[in-house]
Protein backbone atom coordinates (compact mmCIF):
# COMPACT_ATOMS: atom_id res chain seq x y z
CA UNK A 1 0.00 0.00 0.00
CA UNK A 2 1.19 3.19 -0.84
CA UNK A 3 -0.11 6.29 1.38
CA UNK A 4 0.45 9.97 0.73
CA UNK A 5 0.13 12.61 3.47
CA UNK A 6 -0.61 16.43 3.13
CA UNK A 7 1.88 15.87 0.31
CA UNK A 8 3.56 19.34 -1.41
CA UNK A 9 5.60 19.49 -4.18
CA UNK A 10 6.98 23.07 -4.46
CA UNK A 11 9.55 24.59 -7.19
CA UNK A 12 10.09 28.53 -6.12
CA UNK A 13 6.87 30.06 -6.08
CA UNK A 14 5.64 27.47 -8.02
CA UNK A 15 3.07 24.66 -6.41
CA UNK A 16 3.37 21.69 -8.38
CA UNK A 17 1.56 19.17 -5.86
CA UNK A 18 -0.92 21.13 -3.17
CA UNK A 19 -1.52 19.03 0.00
CA UNK A 20 -2.44 16.24 -1.75
CA UNK A 21 -3.30 13.05 0.74
CA UNK A 22 -3.72 9.69 -1.16
CA UNK A 23 -4.13 6.23 -0.08
CA UNK A 24 -3.68 3.44 -2.94
CA UNK A 25 -4.14 0.04 -2.15
CA UNK A 26 -1.67 -2.58 -3.50
CA UNK A 27 -2.25 -4.29 -6.78
CA UNK A 28 -4.46 -2.17 -8.48
CA UNK A 29 -4.36 -0.51 -11.75
CA UNK A 30 -4.72 3.37 -11.66
CA UNK A 31 -5.42 6.10 -14.35
CA UNK A 32 -4.19 9.53 -13.00
CA UNK A 33 -6.00 11.74 -14.73
CA UNK A 34 -5.26 15.48 -15.16
CA UNK A 35 -4.48 18.83 -17.42
CA UNK A 36 -0.87 19.79 -18.50
CA UNK A 37 0.42 21.46 -15.61
CA UNK A 38 -1.76 20.18 -13.12
CA UNK A 39 0.96 18.35 -11.39
CA UNK A 40 0.91 14.77 -12.67
CA UNK A 41 4.72 14.16 -13.35
CA UNK A 42 5.53 15.75 -10.35
CA UNK A 43 3.30 13.60 -8.10
CA UNK A 44 4.60 10.55 -9.79
CA UNK A 45 8.24 11.60 -9.42
CA UNK A 46 7.29 11.67 -5.72
CA UNK A 47 5.67 8.03 -5.73
CA UNK A 48 8.94 7.06 -7.80
CA UNK A 49 11.25 8.46 -5.51
CA UNK A 50 12.90 10.31 -8.03
CA UNK A 51 12.54 13.35 -6.20
CA UNK A 52 11.58 14.32 -2.38
CA UNK A 53 8.66 15.61 -1.37
CA UNK A 54 8.62 19.20 -0.16
CA UNK A 55 6.52 18.79 2.93
CA UNK A 56 4.37 15.77 3.77
CA UNK A 57 5.10 12.44 3.28
CA UNK A 58 4.68 8.94 1.83
CA UNK A 59 5.13 5.62 2.36
CA UNK A 60 5.35 2.31 0.34
CA UNK A 61 4.14 -0.90 2.54
CA UNK A 62 5.28 1.25 5.66
CA UNK A 63 8.60 2.71 4.95
CA UNK A 64 10.00 6.02 3.27
CA UNK A 65 11.09 4.65 -0.52
CA UNK A 66 13.23 7.53 -0.72
CA UNK A 67 16.90 6.09 -1.40
CA UNK A 68 15.75 2.70 -0.19
CA UNK A 69 17.15 -0.13 -2.28
CA UNK A 70 14.76 -2.55 -1.67
CA UNK A 71 11.60 -0.46 -2.49
CA UNK A 72 13.88 0.49 -5.61
CA UNK A 73 14.41 -2.32 -7.21
CA UNK A 74 10.72 -3.11 -7.01
CA UNK A 75 9.45 0.17 -8.99
CA UNK A 76 9.97 1.26 -12.55
CA UNK A 77 9.17 4.74 -13.50
CA UNK A 78 8.89 5.01 -17.08
CA UNK A 79 8.86 8.72 -18.65
CA UNK A 80 8.83 11.29 -21.22
CA UNK A 81 12.92 11.37 -21.51
CA UNK A 82 13.24 7.07 -20.85
CA UNK A 83 16.11 8.32 -18.85
CA UNK A 84 18.67 5.97 -21.18
CA UNK A 85 21.26 7.11 -22.89
CA UNK A 86 20.63 8.03 -26.59
CA UNK A 87 23.50 7.15 -27.75
CA UNK A 88 23.14 2.91 -26.59
CA UNK A 89 21.49 0.64 -28.68
CA UNK A 90 18.36 -1.13 -27.75
CA UNK A 91 19.96 -4.09 -27.06
CA UNK A 92 22.32 -2.58 -24.46
CA UNK A 93 19.21 -0.85 -23.16
CA UNK A 94 17.57 -4.12 -22.36
CA UNK A 95 21.05 -5.42 -20.86
CA UNK A 96 21.47 -2.37 -18.40
CA UNK A 97 17.58 -2.83 -16.96
CA UNK A 98 18.27 -6.60 -17.02
CA UNK A 99 20.85 -6.12 -14.76
CA UNK A 100 19.00 -3.02 -12.45
CA UNK A 101 15.36 -5.26 -12.15
CA UNK A 102 15.70 -8.25 -9.99
CA UNK A 103 12.08 -9.50 -11.95
CA UNK A 104 13.03 -8.55 -15.45
CA UNK A 105 11.94 -11.20 -18.04
CA UNK A 106 14.46 -10.70 -20.60
CA UNK A 107 11.96 -13.72 -23.08
CA UNK A 108 9.19 -11.16 -22.56
CA UNK A 109 10.76 -8.46 -22.98
CA UNK A 110 12.54 -9.86 -26.88
CA UNK A 111 8.41 -10.76 -27.65
CA UNK A 112 7.71 -7.16 -27.05
CA UNK A 113 10.44 -5.65 -29.13
CA UNK A 114 9.11 -8.12 -31.78
CA UNK A 115 5.92 -6.62 -31.20
CA UNK A 116 6.65 -3.00 -31.39
CA UNK A 117 8.72 -3.87 -34.59
CA UNK A 118 11.60 -2.86 -32.41
CA UNK A 119 15.24 -3.46 -34.19
CA UNK A 120 17.08 -4.15 -31.06
CA UNK A 121 20.38 -3.05 -33.06
CA UNK A 122 18.80 0.48 -33.55
CA UNK A 123 19.93 3.42 -31.40
CA UNK A 124 17.81 4.92 -29.30
CA UNK A 125 18.34 8.44 -30.75
CA UNK A 126 17.70 7.12 -34.02
CA UNK A 127 13.79 5.82 -32.83
CA UNK A 128 10.97 8.03 -33.87
CA UNK A 129 8.75 9.62 -31.45
CA UNK A 130 6.26 6.49 -31.47
CA UNK A 131 9.27 3.80 -31.20
CA UNK A 132 10.90 5.76 -28.21
CA UNK A 133 7.24 5.37 -26.49
CA UNK A 134 7.22 1.51 -27.48
CA UNK A 135 10.22 1.26 -25.92
CA UNK A 136 9.21 3.07 -22.57
CA UNK A 137 6.89 0.69 -22.56
CA UNK A 138 8.71 -2.55 -22.86
CA UNK A 139 11.36 -1.32 -20.18
CA UNK A 140 8.28 -1.01 -18.35
CA UNK A 141 6.34 -4.14 -18.76
CA UNK A 142 9.33 -6.13 -18.81
CA UNK A 143 10.57 -5.27 -15.54
CA UNK A 144 7.69 -6.40 -14.38
CA UNK A 145 8.21 -4.05 -10.61
CA UNK A 146 5.69 -4.56 -8.16
CA UNK A 147 5.23 -0.84 -8.69
CA UNK A 148 5.26 0.33 -11.98
CA UNK A 149 4.63 3.70 -13.20
CA UNK A 150 3.98 4.88 -16.62
CA UNK A 151 3.57 8.36 -17.17
CA UNK A 152 2.02 8.92 -20.74
CA UNK A 153 4.13 6.09 -22.30
CA UNK A 154 1.72 6.77 -25.24
CA UNK A 155 2.71 9.47 -27.21
CA UNK A 156 3.67 9.39 -30.56
CA UNK A 157 2.46 5.48 -30.84
CA UNK A 158 -0.49 5.08 -33.23
CA UNK A 159 -3.47 3.43 -32.96
CA UNK A 160 -2.35 0.04 -33.64
CA UNK A 161 0.81 0.22 -31.29
CA UNK A 162 -1.71 1.47 -28.54
CA UNK A 163 -3.79 -0.84 -28.33
CA UNK A 164 -1.23 -3.65 -28.53
CA UNK A 165 0.19 -1.58 -25.41
CA UNK A 166 -3.31 -1.79 -23.73
CA UNK A 167 -3.82 -5.46 -24.56
CA UNK A 168 -0.27 -6.01 -23.64
CA UNK A 169 -0.53 -4.61 -20.42
CA UNK A 170 -3.92 -6.13 -19.37
CA UNK A 171 -2.84 -9.89 -20.20
CA UNK A 172 -0.04 -9.38 -18.34
CA UNK A 173 -1.24 -7.67 -15.16
CA UNK A 174 -4.03 -10.53 -15.48
CA UNK A 175 -1.08 -13.08 -14.94
CA UNK A 176 0.85 -11.16 -12.58
CA UNK A 177 -1.21 -8.53 -10.64
CA UNK A 178 0.47 -5.44 -9.23
CA UNK A 179 0.43 -1.68 -8.83
CA UNK A 180 0.47 -0.04 -11.98
CA UNK A 181 -0.27 3.60 -12.17
CA UNK A 182 -1.23 5.15 -15.79
CA UNK A 183 -0.97 8.42 -16.39
CA UNK A 184 -3.13 9.70 -19.82
CA UNK A 185 -5.19 12.02 -21.35
CA UNK A 186 -6.53 9.54 -23.73
CA UNK A 187 -9.25 8.21 -21.19
CA UNK A 188 -11.42 6.85 -23.27
CA UNK A 189 -9.48 4.66 -25.18
CA UNK A 190 -8.17 2.96 -21.17
CA UNK A 191 -10.68 3.77 -18.85
CA UNK A 192 -12.17 0.66 -18.79
CA UNK A 193 -8.44 -0.74 -17.49
CA UNK A 194 -8.29 1.39 -14.84
CA UNK A 195 -9.69 -0.21 -11.20
CA UNK A 196 -9.48 3.32 -10.12
CA UNK A 197 -9.09 6.78 -11.08
CA UNK A 198 -7.33 9.41 -9.72
CA UNK A 199 -8.12 13.03 -11.03
CA UNK A 200 -5.96 16.02 -10.20
CA UNK A 201 -6.02 19.70 -10.46
CA UNK A 202 -4.19 22.53 -10.34
CA UNK A 203 -1.86 20.24 -7.77
CA UNK A 204 -4.76 19.24 -5.64
CA UNK A 205 -6.93 15.88 -5.69
CA UNK A 206 -10.60 16.16 -7.30
CA UNK A 207 -11.47 12.73 -7.32
CA UNK A 208 -10.46 9.20 -6.37
CA UNK A 209 -13.05 6.63 -6.76
CA UNK A 210 -13.49 3.61 -8.49
CA UNK A 211 -13.18 3.90 -12.07
CA UNK A 212 -16.87 1.95 -13.03
CA UNK A 213 -18.29 3.94 -10.54
CA UNK A 214 -17.77 6.91 -12.50
CA UNK A 215 -20.20 5.31 -15.40
CA UNK A 216 -23.86 7.39 -15.10
CA UNK A 217 -22.65 9.66 -12.39
CA UNK A 218 -22.74 12.60 -14.85
CA UNK A 219 -26.30 13.19 -16.71
CA UNK A 220 -27.02 15.50 -19.24
CA UNK A 221 -30.66 17.17 -18.45
CA UNK A 222 -31.74 18.73 -22.09
CA UNK A 223 -34.54 20.38 -22.93
CA UNK A 224 -36.56 23.79 -22.13
CA UNK A 225 -34.79 26.13 -20.07
CA UNK A 226 -37.39 26.73 -17.65
CA UNK A 227 -37.91 23.21 -16.71
CA UNK A 228 -33.88 22.41 -16.82
CA UNK A 229 -33.80 25.14 -14.45
CA UNK A 230 -36.74 23.36 -11.78
CA UNK A 231 -35.02 19.90 -12.59
CA UNK A 232 -31.31 20.98 -11.87
CA UNK A 233 -32.30 23.43 -8.89
CA UNK A 234 -29.53 21.98 -6.08
CA UNK A 235 -27.65 19.74 -8.15
CA UNK A 236 -24.14 20.10 -8.50
CA UNK A 237 -24.40 21.66 -12.05
CA UNK A 238 -20.54 21.11 -14.26
CA UNK A 239 -21.01 22.22 -17.27
CA UNK A 240 -24.00 24.11 -19.02
CA UNK A 241 -25.08 25.32 -22.66
CA UNK A 242 -27.47 27.39 -23.96
CA UNK A 243 -28.89 27.39 -27.20
CA UNK A 244 -32.05 29.59 -28.23
CA UNK A 245 -34.79 28.46 -25.25
CA UNK A 246 -32.91 25.60 -24.59
CA UNK A 247 -30.59 24.63 -22.12
CA UNK A 248 -28.36 21.79 -21.79
CA UNK A 249 -26.87 21.22 -18.26
CA UNK A 250 -24.26 18.12 -17.23
CA UNK A 251 -25.29 17.61 -13.86
CA UNK A 252 -23.10 15.55 -11.30
CA UNK A 253 -24.47 12.42 -9.46
CA UNK A 254 -26.72 9.34 -10.17
CA UNK A 255 -30.48 10.18 -10.62
CA UNK A 256 -32.49 7.47 -9.00
CA UNK A 257 -35.46 5.92 -11.12
CA UNK A 258 -38.05 8.28 -9.78
CA UNK A 259 -35.96 11.23 -10.77
CA UNK A 260 -35.55 10.21 -14.39
CA UNK A 261 -39.09 9.35 -15.13
CA UNK A 262 -39.68 12.64 -13.34
CA UNK A 263 -37.41 14.15 -15.71
CA UNK A 264 -38.97 12.48 -18.53
CA UNK A 265 -42.15 13.12 -17.11
CA UNK A 266 -41.12 17.01 -17.68
CA UNK A 267 -40.32 16.63 -21.32
CA UNK A 268 -36.25 16.66 -20.67
CA UNK A 269 -33.54 14.27 -22.53
CA UNK A 270 -31.34 12.42 -20.14
CA UNK A 271 -27.66 11.53 -21.67
CA UNK A 272 -25.02 9.34 -20.59
CA UNK A 273 -21.71 11.19 -19.73
CA UNK A 274 -18.43 9.26 -20.24
CA UNK A 275 -15.58 9.32 -17.66
CA UNK A 276 -13.80 11.89 -20.52
CA UNK A 277 -16.32 14.40 -20.48
CA UNK A 278 -16.51 13.96 -17.04
CA UNK A 279 -13.13 14.40 -16.41
CA UNK A 280 -13.38 18.00 -18.77
CA UNK A 281 -15.94 19.37 -16.68
CA UNK A 282 -14.81 18.50 -13.57
CA UNK A 283 -10.56 20.22 -14.67
CA UNK A 284 -12.40 23.01 -16.80
CA UNK A 285 -12.36 26.74 -14.83
CA UNK A 286 -16.08 27.52 -14.89
CA UNK A 287 -16.70 31.46 -15.64
CA UNK A 288 -18.73 31.86 -12.06
CA UNK A 289 -19.15 29.62 -9.02
CA UNK A 290 -17.02 27.70 -6.91
CA UNK A 291 -13.82 25.34 -8.49
CA UNK A 292 -15.72 21.93 -9.00
CA UNK A 293 -13.66 20.20 -6.37
CA UNK A 294 -15.23 22.57 -3.78
CA UNK A 295 -18.63 21.90 -5.26
CA UNK A 296 -17.93 17.83 -5.05
CA UNK A 297 -17.17 18.11 -1.38
CA UNK B 1 -20.07 -4.01 -25.84
CA UNK B 2 -20.23 -1.34 -22.96
CA UNK B 3 -21.44 1.74 -22.92
CA UNK B 4 -21.20 4.96 -20.45
CA UNK B 5 -24.80 5.05 -19.03
CA UNK B 6 -24.41 2.41 -16.45
CA UNK B 7 -21.36 1.27 -14.74
CA UNK B 8 -19.83 -1.57 -16.82
CA UNK B 9 -20.36 -4.31 -13.94
CA UNK B 10 -24.37 -3.89 -14.17
CA UNK B 11 -24.22 -4.40 -17.90
CA UNK B 12 -22.15 -7.50 -17.43
CA UNK B 13 -24.56 -8.79 -15.03
CA UNK B 14 -27.23 -7.75 -17.48
CA UNK B 15 -25.63 -9.60 -20.34
CA UNK B 16 -24.86 -12.80 -18.54
CA UNK B 17 -28.80 -12.71 -17.19
CA UNK B 18 -30.33 -12.46 -20.98
CA UNK B 19 -27.81 -15.27 -21.84
CA UNK B 20 -30.03 -17.16 -19.53
CA UNK B 21 -32.76 -15.85 -20.16
CA UNK B 22 -32.21 -16.39 -23.73
CA UNK B 23 -31.15 -19.88 -23.20
CA UNK B 24 -27.36 -19.59 -24.45
CA UNK B 25 -26.35 -20.42 -21.08
CA UNK B 26 -27.76 -23.46 -19.81
CA UNK B 27 -28.42 -24.45 -15.99
CA UNK B 28 -25.25 -25.77 -14.42
CA UNK B 29 -23.12 -24.51 -17.44
CA UNK B 30 -19.60 -23.29 -16.07
CA UNK B 31 -19.58 -19.46 -17.24
CA UNK B 32 -16.55 -17.76 -18.51
CA UNK B 33 -13.68 -17.03 -15.33
CA UNK B 34 -12.81 -13.42 -14.38
CA UNK B 35 -9.53 -13.33 -15.99
CA UNK B 36 -10.67 -15.02 -19.27
CA UNK B 37 -13.88 -12.53 -19.38
CA UNK B 38 -11.66 -9.36 -18.25
CA UNK B 39 -9.36 -10.27 -21.25
CA UNK B 40 -12.10 -11.31 -23.47
CA UNK B 41 -13.39 -7.64 -23.25
CA UNK B 42 -10.41 -5.66 -22.23
CA UNK B 43 -11.84 -4.41 -18.81
CA UNK B 44 -10.40 -4.40 -15.73
CA UNK B 45 -11.06 -7.88 -14.31
CA UNK B 46 -12.25 -6.26 -10.71
CA UNK B 47 -15.03 -5.33 -12.79
CA UNK B 48 -15.74 -8.18 -14.23
CA UNK B 49 -15.10 -9.97 -10.47
CA UNK B 50 -17.99 -6.99 -9.37
CA UNK B 51 -20.43 -8.09 -12.31
CA UNK B 52 -20.21 -11.84 -11.60
CA UNK B 53 -20.42 -11.56 -7.56
CA UNK B 54 -23.42 -9.57 -8.02
CA UNK B 55 -24.83 -12.59 -9.94
CA UNK B 56 -23.94 -14.87 -7.17
CA UNK B 57 -25.33 -12.69 -4.59
CA UNK B 58 -28.59 -12.95 -6.51
CA UNK B 59 -28.60 -16.44 -6.84
CA UNK B 60 -28.38 -16.62 -10.84
CA UNK B 61 -24.97 -17.99 -10.48
CA UNK B 62 -22.99 -20.60 -7.78
CA UNK B 63 -19.35 -20.89 -7.34
CA UNK B 64 -17.70 -24.03 -6.97
CA UNK B 65 -14.71 -23.50 -4.74
CA UNK B 66 -11.32 -24.23 -7.17
CA UNK B 67 -13.54 -24.65 -9.96
CA UNK B 68 -15.27 -21.64 -10.97
CA UNK B 69 -18.42 -20.26 -11.45
CA UNK B 70 -21.63 -22.01 -13.09
CA UNK B 71 -25.26 -20.84 -13.83
CA UNK B 72 -27.79 -22.06 -10.52
CA UNK B 73 -30.28 -24.70 -11.55
CA UNK B 74 -33.58 -22.21 -11.16
CA UNK B 75 -31.95 -19.21 -12.34
CA UNK B 76 -34.06 -18.82 -15.22
CA UNK B 77 -36.97 -19.91 -14.09
CA UNK B 78 -36.44 -17.04 -11.51
CA UNK B 79 -35.45 -14.08 -13.82
CA UNK B 80 -38.31 -15.49 -15.77
CA UNK B 81 -40.60 -14.91 -12.67
CA UNK B 82 -38.92 -11.40 -12.08
CA UNK B 83 -38.61 -10.19 -15.66
CA UNK B 84 -42.77 -11.12 -15.92
CA UNK B 85 -43.29 -8.98 -12.84
CA UNK B 86 -41.55 -6.02 -14.37
CA UNK B 87 -42.89 -6.38 -18.02
CA UNK B 88 -46.39 -4.83 -16.87
CA UNK B 89 -44.54 -2.27 -14.94
CA UNK B 90 -41.88 -1.41 -17.55
CA UNK B 91 -43.17 -2.15 -21.05
CA UNK B 92 -47.16 -2.09 -20.45
CA UNK B 93 -47.84 1.01 -18.26
CA UNK B 94 -45.25 3.25 -20.02
CA UNK B 95 -47.11 1.92 -23.18
CA UNK B 96 -50.60 3.10 -21.88
CA UNK B 97 -49.10 5.95 -20.54
CA UNK B 98 -48.08 7.23 -23.91
CA UNK B 99 -51.29 6.00 -25.46
CA UNK B 100 -53.20 7.83 -23.34
CA UNK B 101 -51.05 10.77 -23.80
CA UNK B 102 -51.97 10.94 -27.82
CA UNK B 103 -55.67 9.87 -27.84
CA UNK B 104 -55.49 5.68 -28.14
CA UNK B 105 -57.96 3.80 -26.45
CA UNK B 106 -57.59 0.56 -24.59
CA UNK B 107 -60.28 -1.10 -27.05
CA UNK B 108 -57.75 0.44 -30.04
CA UNK B 109 -55.29 -1.24 -28.57
CA UNK B 110 -56.77 -4.44 -27.94
CA UNK B 111 -58.21 -5.06 -30.96
CA UNK B 112 -54.43 -4.14 -32.89
CA UNK B 113 -53.36 -6.89 -30.50
CA UNK B 114 -55.97 -9.20 -31.55
CA UNK B 115 -55.18 -9.27 -35.29
CA UNK B 116 -51.59 -9.91 -33.61
CA UNK B 117 -52.54 -13.45 -32.04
Amino acid sequence: MIELQDLTVRYGDTVAVDHLSLTLPTGKIYGLLGRNGSGKTSLLSVLASYRKATSGSITVDGVDPFENAGVMRQTSFIRDTLDVNGADRIAKVLDFAARLRQGWDAAYAARLLEMFELDPRKRVSSLSRGQRSSLGVVLGLAARSQLTILDEVYLGMDAVARTAFYRELLADYLDRPRTIILSTHLIEEVADLFEQVIIIDRGRLVLHEEADELRGRGVTVTGPAAAVDAFVAGRTVLGDQHLGGVRAATVYGRLAPDEVQRAQGAGLALGPVGIQDLFVHLTSTPAAGPRPQEALR
Amino acid sequence: MFDDRSPIYLQIADGIKDDVLSGVLKEDEQVMSTNQYAAFYQINPATAAKGFSTLVDEGVLYKKRGIGMFVSPDARAKLLDGRRQRFFAEVVDPMLAEARMIGIGVDEIVAHLGERK
